[in-house]
Order: structure tokens, then sequence, then C-alpha cells
């Protein structure tokens, strides 16, 4: 996409609705496909798989650690499982299954979280997970993918299912708008450029794609070429598209909906310091937790708007300038 | 036809020895909870399970994971007795780069059927593959050894609940109950009994034996294959450091090797 082109951002459903299908797609596809649930499936949308293919489709309860583990022996006996549960349950909860039973024998697991970041809204705190980019990547072998549209999250699940090994696939509660049409090709590990620029990167996956792509656009007006990234695969970082942003652009701004401690934009500061040392911010959720309330008085409060990305680039800028 | 029992109790006995060198030699790991599981565990690899040395991943094979992942030594003794594991290298237990890790590990010795070692899971597995076994129409069955401390996990009776509800009857958990673990005995670390109430509550068949007698122990595999609907869970009461008069009983060969002056009294008496 050239400088200056305009993003249409269309209405689109949420990534967990687009997980939902495209789970079914799998389930037609491969018979091997079979879905983990820990009496959420209406919430995580699993339920669509449950629907078509009930024998394939394995309730657990309210019990996260024993749904992990069962995964892993469904893999063990050549099955792909996709278990799936809020972000925040199936991460902490299943957390010590998914080290010892999961990535440490490398097992082809996918693990799906839903209900990601604090745009989940009114239930508050405890629903929300904001770490847990953080620990998917702290299991060595994981891939860890954060679509970012309807489209993405799709071509992402179909993807994971042909990676062999451990994946996880983070997915979000809200509305999310489209982003991409379906010509987009989309690999594991590899960055979208949606816009080209020369003065600053943002480096942004889930919701904030959508909101970087805004802040480019009120930049736009002040004189300043944005390039934008969809980092959608925080694990394996997409080295190459990082250190061209460093190099080319000089200035980088990563933007994520997730504690920066640990998060994606951390991961991204790694590389540069590694290839090409440049000033970088950090749009993300601060050292706290967050409150009930509708999730755009949400992500108003906590910083996580195309304004909030906009403010980070003029920070940078005045770093690179001097 | 069974194969006599004198000659599983000679394997035994070998079994006990390799257990002994094993953890003697390394200097570290878990002697009483290896050598209570001898029987068990020797019965299900030379009597029982339907498993090929010449072909360690049949698809069809029944699986047997050690949940309790910490007596490793017994399993590595016994895998090795039958041929699925390498005999000769059993004295690098716990040596770098070697087969036999410290708890198993499935990317050092494939013919394992899990890697395990972080204790409440194993259980979960076994479900796991007893779901996939039906699913395919395998004939496989699932063996899974827990400890008795072991079960304090909360997992253990996440997944309890979920095997009679998914009427795996592919899958036996067998419960060492040799009534110690690390910090002293059980009851007083925190009480599991009654253990065979707990289990026939969640729903599963549950036997209990004496698990270091061999007939007894193939009697309550037979049962449990013949058992329909339902899992079976075999409570299998046994003596912690089974064999050697000064482990048995004894909470300090949990996780204690013998120095190598007991490792020749162990040895002798193992003759």
């Amino acid at each position: 996409m050239p400088a200056g082109t305009k993003f249409e951002l269309k209405p689109g459903p949420a990534t967990r609705e687009a997980f939902g299908r495209a789970l079914v797609e799998l389930g037609r596809a491969n018979k091997d496909v079979v879905v983990c649930d820990a009496d959420l499936s209406k919430s995580t949308m699993t339920v669509y798989f449950q629907k078509e293919f009930p024998d394939r489709f394995f309730s657990y309860g309210i019990a996260e650690a024993n749904m992990v583990a069962q995964a892993a022996g469904l893999a063990y006996a050549g099955k792909i499982p996709f278990a799936a549960s809020f972000s925040a349950f199936v991460m902490n909860k299943g957390f010590e299954q998914l080290r010892v039973c999961v990535a440490y024998p490398n097992l082809n697991v996918k693990i799906v979280g839903t209900h990601s970041g604090i745009s989940i809204g009114e239930d508050g705190p405890s629903q929300m997970s904001v770490e847990e980019t953080s620990l998917a990547c702290s299991l060595p072998g994981f891939v860890v993918l954060t679509p970012a549209d309807e489209v993405s999250t799709k071509a992402l699940v179909h993807a994971a299912a042909a990676h062999v090994g451990p994946v996880f696939i983070r997915t979000g509660r809200p509305k999310a708008p489209i982003i991409y049409n379906g010509d987009q090709n989309f690999e594991i590990g590899k960055a979208v450029k949606l816009l080209d620029g020369t003065d600053v990167t943002i480096i942004a996956n889930g919701l904030l794609v959508a909101e970087a792509l805004r802040a480019a656009e009120m930049l736009e007006s002040e004189g300043i070429s944005t390039r934008v990234l969809d980092l959608h695969t925080v694990k394996p970082l997409d080295r190459d598209a990082i250190r061209r942003a460093a190099w080319e652009t000089g200035a980088i701004v990563a933007a994520e909906e997730h504690l920066v401690d640990g998060g994606m934009g951390v991961r991204v500061a790694q590389v540069v310091a590694e290839t090409t040392p440049c000033p970088m911010e950090f749009v993300g959720i601060q050292d706290t937790y967050a409150e009930s309330g509708t999730p755009s008085e949400l992500l108003d409060k906590y910083g996580l708007l195309a304004r909030d990305v906009a403010a980070a680039v003029r920070k940078v800028l005045a770093r690179k300038r001097r | 036809m069974p194969i006599p029992v004198a000659e599983l109790q000679a394997i035994a006995k070998r079994v006990r020895r390799d257990i002994i060198e094993m953890i003697g030699t390394a200097g570290s790991g878990h002697p009483g909870g290896s050598l209570s599981a001898v029987e068990i565990i020797v019965q299900l690899y030379f009597d029982f399970m339907r498993i090929d040395a010449k072909s360690p991943k049949w698809p069809d094979r029944d699986r047997f994971i050690l949940s309790k992942g910490h007596a490793c030594p017994v399993l590595y003794s016994v895998m090795a007795e039958f041929g699925l594991a390498p005999k000769g290298k059993l004295n690098t237990l716990r040596k770098l780069g070697s087969i036999y890790q410290g708890h198993p590990d499935v990317r050092f010795l494939p013919s394992l059927e899990a890697s395990t070692g972080s204790l409440g899971e194993g259980l979960s597995l076994a479900l796991g593959m007893g779901l996939a076994d039906r699913l395919d129409g395998r004939p496989c069955r699932t063996y899974v050894m827990l400890g008795d401390g072991e079960i304090q996990e909360g997992q253990v009776w996440e997944s309890a609940m979920s095997g009679p509800f998914h009427k795996l009857d592919n899958v036996v958990a067998i419960v060492d109950y040799n009534g110690i673990q690390l910090d002293g005995f059980v009851k007083n670390i925190m009480e599991v009994a009654p253990l065979a109430d707990k289990w026939r509550a969640y729903g599963w068949h549950t036997l209990e034996i004496d698990g270091h007698n061999f007939p007894a122990i193939r009697q309550a595999l037979e049962e449990a294959q013949s058992t329909k609907g339902r899992p079976t869970c075999i409570v299998a009461h046994t003596v912690k450091g089974k064999g050697v008069s000064f482990m048995e009983n004894n909470p300090k060969f949990h996780g204690t090797a013998p120095t190598p002056d007991e490792m020749r009294l162990a040895l002798q008496e193992l003759q």
C-alpha cells in the first residue's frame, strides 16, 4: 500500500467469532481436528464446531488444567486439538500444563484465548487478560498469534492448524473493524505492511492495528509519513521487517492491548537493540489492572486509542530529531 | 497363557537391583517409590499390555504412563528388560545427555509414552489418549500410575471427574498407595484416605489389591479390561522401599540415594 492511501475500515465481527467459523471449516477439512471446551463454548464460539461435530467436541467443565493436559494426550495420540477458553483462564490456570504437558514435549496443541485484553468491558479485571502474550512467549517452541480482524483470524487459524507444533492464538470479545480484503496472504512469522512511510513505523497487533491506521491518517495531516505493520505473529518475530522499520524510518512505536511489560513491544525492542537501535515508544497497558466499563470507555481511559498512538509517534519523533 | 509367577518374580528382583544400582551410581534419585511400583509395572509390561518391543510405535499398542515420574528408574529398568530401551546404559541415569533423564522425557527416550514429572498431570494425558483411541476405533488401552501423595494435586480430581463422564473404559488408573511422600507419612502431610471411597464417589470402578502380589495384579487388570462404560481405578496397597529392609517404610528413601555402603547392603539383600 503506497503512502497516502486511505484505509477504509468496515465494521466486522469479533475475532472470536471468526475463530469459531474457521474452526468449523477446519473440522470439515480434517477429521483429526478436535475441540476441548471448559464451559465457555457459547463465548469462545466453539459451539459452532460442537453443533456440527459433537463426537469431536469434548466438554471438561470449568477445569482448564485438565482440559489443557487432555489436549496434550489427544495430541500424543495423533489428534489436532484446539483447546479454547477466555485467555485469562486457559493461560493462567492452564499454564503449568502448557509448560510441562504441551511445550516441553513440543506437542501439536492449539490454544485459543478469547476475551483478551481490557476491551471485554464490564466483567472487569478478573476476566481480562493482559499478560498472556508474555506467558505464551515464555514457552519454548510456541507460535504466538494475535490477529486483528475477521480475515486475518480465519487465515491464521488455518495456518495454525497446518503448522506442526504448539500455537497460541489471542482473540477478542468486541466487534473488530475489517482491515483486509480476501486477497491478503498471511504467513506465520511474516508481518504485513499495511501502509508504507518514511518518518516512523507503528508496529501493532490485535485491536490496535485499526487504531494505528487511524493514527497514521491523523499524522498525515501533520505531514508525518507513517509506516504501519501488522505484527500478527509475536513469536517467531519477523526480524527482517522490524530491522527494516528501524533502519528505513528510524523511529518505532509499538501498540498493543496488553501490558507493556512482557508484551509484543518489548520483544520488538530486543530485535531493534540487536540490529539497528532507534528510539521507541510503547502504547499498551501500564503496570496496573483495569476496571469495569464499556469497551470504548476503557480503551479511552487506559490510553489505547488512535489519539494515544499518535501522541506516542510525536514523542518518538521528538527523540529522533534530537 | 499367563507367564509363571516365578518368572515375573525373577524379573522383579533384577529390576530392584537395577533401581538400586542406577540411583546409587547417580548419587541422587527416588528409590522408595521406584521399589514400591516394581510388581505392577513388571506385570503390565511382561504379562498384560499389548506391546511389541520390535515396534514401539505400533498404533494399536497399549500404553503406560508413569504420572509419578520421579519413580522413573523402575520404568527404565522394566523397559530395558522388555527390550524397549537399552539395558547397557541404565547406569547413565541423570547424567548429562543420558536417554535416562531424571524424569521421563520423550525427547530423549521416544519409546516412553509421555513426558512427566510435575505431579497431577498423567491421568489427564491418559484420558486424552483414551478419547483419541476411541474416536479412531483403536483397541488400545492406557494405564497410568499415580502416587498417593500425587493425588493431593487438584488436577487429579478434575481429571477423575472427567473419566467416568466421558465413559472412558479404555483407561486404567493405578494408585501406588505406599503411604509415604517426600516430607513424611501421607497421613501427616495431607490425608488422602479413604482413598478407594473417593474414586468410587467420582464414578470409577474401584478395586483394592496388594500391589506386590502378581496374581492379584493380573486379576485386577483383567477385571478392569472387562469393565465397560467407565474407567477403573486400582488402589494398590504397597510398601515404600519394598525389598530392601532398611528402605521399607522409611521416608528418608523417598528421595535420597543410597550411599555406596548402603548400595552394597541393598544389593546383597537382593541376591
